[in-house]
């Protein structure tokens, strides 16, 4: 066998992946995803064992709920031919080993910088010399935004190619929000620590990240979590999913110049951040999620407190989503605007809304199910136009959908578990994968432990990591006007992807 | 039309009349009170995941703290947070909370640069910089400015060029690659200027305090005006702090 199959929040012996010469491999991962949409590459990456480097690569199947991971030792010193020569969905991922380690790659149309982390192979390139495309005409000009830019939000420096007011091309670079957060969650060595790593690596999709990180260590340290763990996850799960794409909806109005959306939809939010307060002390969550505990037990008295919070959110939300889709002049803007189509959005391999706006049924809930979400019976939203309709009208249904969701999880709360097992120590010489389905999709934590279990490796991939290509790809030949509702529309991580 | 009547007359009054007095909802770690009770200060010391408590005498720096909350889990009877969100300071070492001290975090009015109450007291339209922030400060910043905290109301403002503002709001630890950035448009601002920090991330580079992605040599060059502490930080801290910092008493 060439690969090991494995599920997700799964460890595994780091020996028990199979070793295989580079061609193998290529052809062995390439070959598993041409003309299979359902199949798509979660992860891959490489990291240093003494003077050569390991690759490995997992790939999900997600009608058969499997993941198949492989391995390759590489020596730094032939060149190779890039995955992406075949699948330009493995594009990111070869600019990401190729700017940590400077493999050669043939094949490859663009391997320019992904972030500029501290460590990169070629300190040389820095930030300010990022080698952007142009293109020589008379006619074209080009206009640059960021890294700072006029909202409140994080940094990143666009760059359109425009004929007139009509955007050709556009670049995004990335890499100002860069934390070295890999490599201190290999330094911090107390538990806390990471916790405290993982609830920073996007502060929008603090129970996201949060419950993937704990996934995993509960993996390694073979720890099983009981039904009210699994409980309390879930509905944070979907909570943070309401709040975001609610307050998404409220920046797609202020981008259309709709002012009641803008703060009916704004102020909804506010109901739902402030119940994760009154539940955990933070109305991001953070402090919520903790591997191996619950450490704030969710009670009857929250329960009533919850329903009450739905029951006065429900009315208003469907009461502002029906005149905000019957409105015109907000229509006329979201329809056929930023469209994607789906054989870009498998092309560029996006994941979650980015995916399923477009067509493509990529949803981890029901893929490569955890928690609760086998009982609940998710059925993954799909709509099919990839325009900026699509992922509002996603938004809606699925802020609906979690609402649903939650009551009928509120209909049976789990008795607490008092006598919680201690978390055992990590498994050494291990390998172990967490997928989670985060508001904006799938994210997908590697880690690998060394001899006496500490981590040798941590890998994160945010959703966004993928999914900017797909905004880039969006804005094509519409007018420049239109980038910010169709970048709302996505509202992607910066510092997710930056790490 | 009628529609739209509707929906308005459907949200109420949102608006919070008051956000000095503003009370904020269910458990929230404002302001933590430490006691003099006796505890094992070394494992206390050692539990914290940002090195946010001394010991001899016991102390909490909120200006690193990350509000995780174990420190008051695990030792109950010596620490507690209490909803006090009023948290903001001009001054670093205001941040740091003694055992047996339970008074309110403010400004101090003896230390605040002149001119900041004579030209900023009314008016003040400030350039957000997120700098490696996790985006959630930068959430709660917006936040600040929704119909519900309305901060708008005195004056404040976030505006979209450096030149337009009278001071820069910092979010995140700074990175490297972020460094430059917040110079040009620190410089861009023209005087008088000030300087917030907001969120742990800001005042003390919290969690990625040593990582060697992050370069906070600007901090040390100027003087700060007001830290803002939290992870995130509160509306309700965000506003209180910078009417402090900018309103006579
Ligand atoms: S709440 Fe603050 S002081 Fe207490 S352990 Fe957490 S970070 Fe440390």
């Amino acid at each position: 066998m060439n690969y090991i199959t494995i599920i997700n929040n799964q460890t595994i012996a780091l020996s028990t992946i199979p070793e295989i010469d580079y061609d193998t491999f290529f052809e062995l991962n390439t070959g598993f995803m041409i003309d299979h949409a359902e199949r798509h590459c979660v992860n891959y990456f490489g990291y240093k064992t003494g003077d050569k480097i390991k690759l490995i690569c997992c790939i999900a199947d997600d009608d058969k709920h499997e993941i198949y991971v492989s391995s390759c030792l590489y020596d730094n010193t032939s060149v190779i031919t890039a995955f992406t020569s075949k699948l330009l969905c493995f594009e990111k991922y070869e600019r990401e080993i190729h700017e940590n380690f400077g493999i050669n790659y043939e094949g490859h149309p663009w391997l320019k910088p992904v972030r500029y982390p501290f460590n990169r192979f070629d300190q040389l390139k820095t930030i300010a010399n990022y080698p952007f495309y142009s293109i020589e005409s008379e006619e074209l000009h080009e206009v640059g935004v960021g890294p700072i830019h006029a909202g409140v939000i994080e940094p990143g420096h666009f760059r359109f190619i425009c004929n007139g007011e009509q955007i050709l091309h556009l670049e995004i670079q990335l890499g100002y929000q860069h934390r070295g957060i890999e490599q201190l969650f290999l330094e911090k060595k107390k538990l806390l620590q990471k916790v405290s790593l993982a609830e920073n690596i996007a502060g929008d999709t603090v129970v996201g990240h949060t419950t993937a990180f704990s996934h995993i260590w509960e993996s390694i340290c073979g720890f099983e979590i009981s039904g009210d763990i699994a409980f309390a996850r879930t509905l944070a799960l979907e909570l943070e999913r309401i709040a975001i794409h609610t307050g998404d909806l409220s920046a797609v109005c202020t981008d259309v110049a709709y002012q009641l959306g803008s703060s009916v939809f704004g102020r909804l939010r506010t109901p739902v951040i402030n119940f994760m307060q009154e539940w955990c002390g933070n109305r991001l969550s953070k402090g919520l999620i903790r591997p191996g505990s619950n450490q704030f037990p969710f009670d009857k008295a929250l329960a009533d407190k919850l329903k009450l919070v739905l029951d006065e959110f429900e009315p208003d939300f469907n009461e502002m989503c029906k005149q905000l889709f019957k409105l015109p002049s907000a229509s006329s803007r979201f329809e056929r605007t930023g469209v994607v189509s789906y054989e870009d959005v498998l092309s560029v391999n996006t994941v979650g809304m980015a995916a399923r706006m477009s067509g493509l049924n990529r949803d981890i809930r029901t893929s490569h199910p955890y928690l609760c979400y086998p009982e609940l019976q998710h059925q993954p939203i799909i709509k099919h136009h990839g325009d900026v309709y699509s992922r509002v009208q996603i938004r809606k249904s699925e802020v609906q959908q979690s609402i649903k969701y939650i009551r009928k999880l509120l209909e049976n709360i789990p008795e607490l578990n008092n006598q919680y097992n201690e978390l055992k120590t990590p498994q050494a010489d291990s390998f172990a994968i967490a997928l989670v389905e985060a508001w904006r999709g799938e994210i997908c934590h590697c880690a690998i432990t060394g001899k006496k279990g500490e981590l040798l490796l941590y890998k994160i991939k945010d959703p966004s990591f993928h999914n900017w290509m797909a905004l880039a790809l969006s804005v094509r030949n519409n007018e420049i006007s239109d980038f910010p509702i169709c970048n709302k529309s996505f509202n992607l991580s910066y510092c997710g992807h930056d790490l | 039309m009628l529609d739209n009547i509707k929906i308005l007359f459907h949200q109420g009054k949102q608006f919070i009349p008051d956000v000095t007095k503003a009370k904020v909802p269910g458990i929230f770690r404002g302001r933590p009170v430490i006691s003099c009770e006796k505890v094992d200060e070394v494992k206390l010391q050692d539990l914290c995941p940002v090195a946010a408590i001394s010991i001899d005498p016991v102390a909490i720096d909120l200006g690193k703290c990350s509000f995780c909350g174990e420190c008051a889990k695990q030792f109950p009877d010596k620490i507690e947070f209490s909803t006090d969100y009023k948290l903001a300071t001009n001054e670093r070492d205001r941040l740091i909370i003694k055992e047996g001290d339970d008074s309110p975090i403010e400004v101090n009015p003896a230390t605040v640069r002149k001119e900041i109450h004579s030209i900023f007291g009314k008016s003040l339209k400030l350039r957000q910089i997120s700098a490696g922030g996790d985006n959630s400060c930068e959430w709660e910043l917006n936040a600040s400015n929704n119909v519900q905290f309305d901060m708008g109301r005195f004056g404040i403002e976030f505006v979209a060029s450096p030149r337009h503002a009278d001071g820069i709001v910092i979010t995140g630890p700074i990175t490297k690659n972020m460094a430059e950035a917040v110079q040009i448009c620190y410089d861009a601002v023209p005087e008088p200027k000030i300087i917030v920090l907001v969120g742990t991330d800001a005042i003390s580079g919290g969690i990625f305090e040593n990582s060697p992605a992050i370069d906070r040599s600007f901090l040390s060059k100027y003087k700060i005006d007001l830290f803002i502490p939290g992870n995130p930080a509160h509306p309700l801290t965000i506003i209180n702090g910078l009417l402090d910092l900018t309103r006579k008493k």
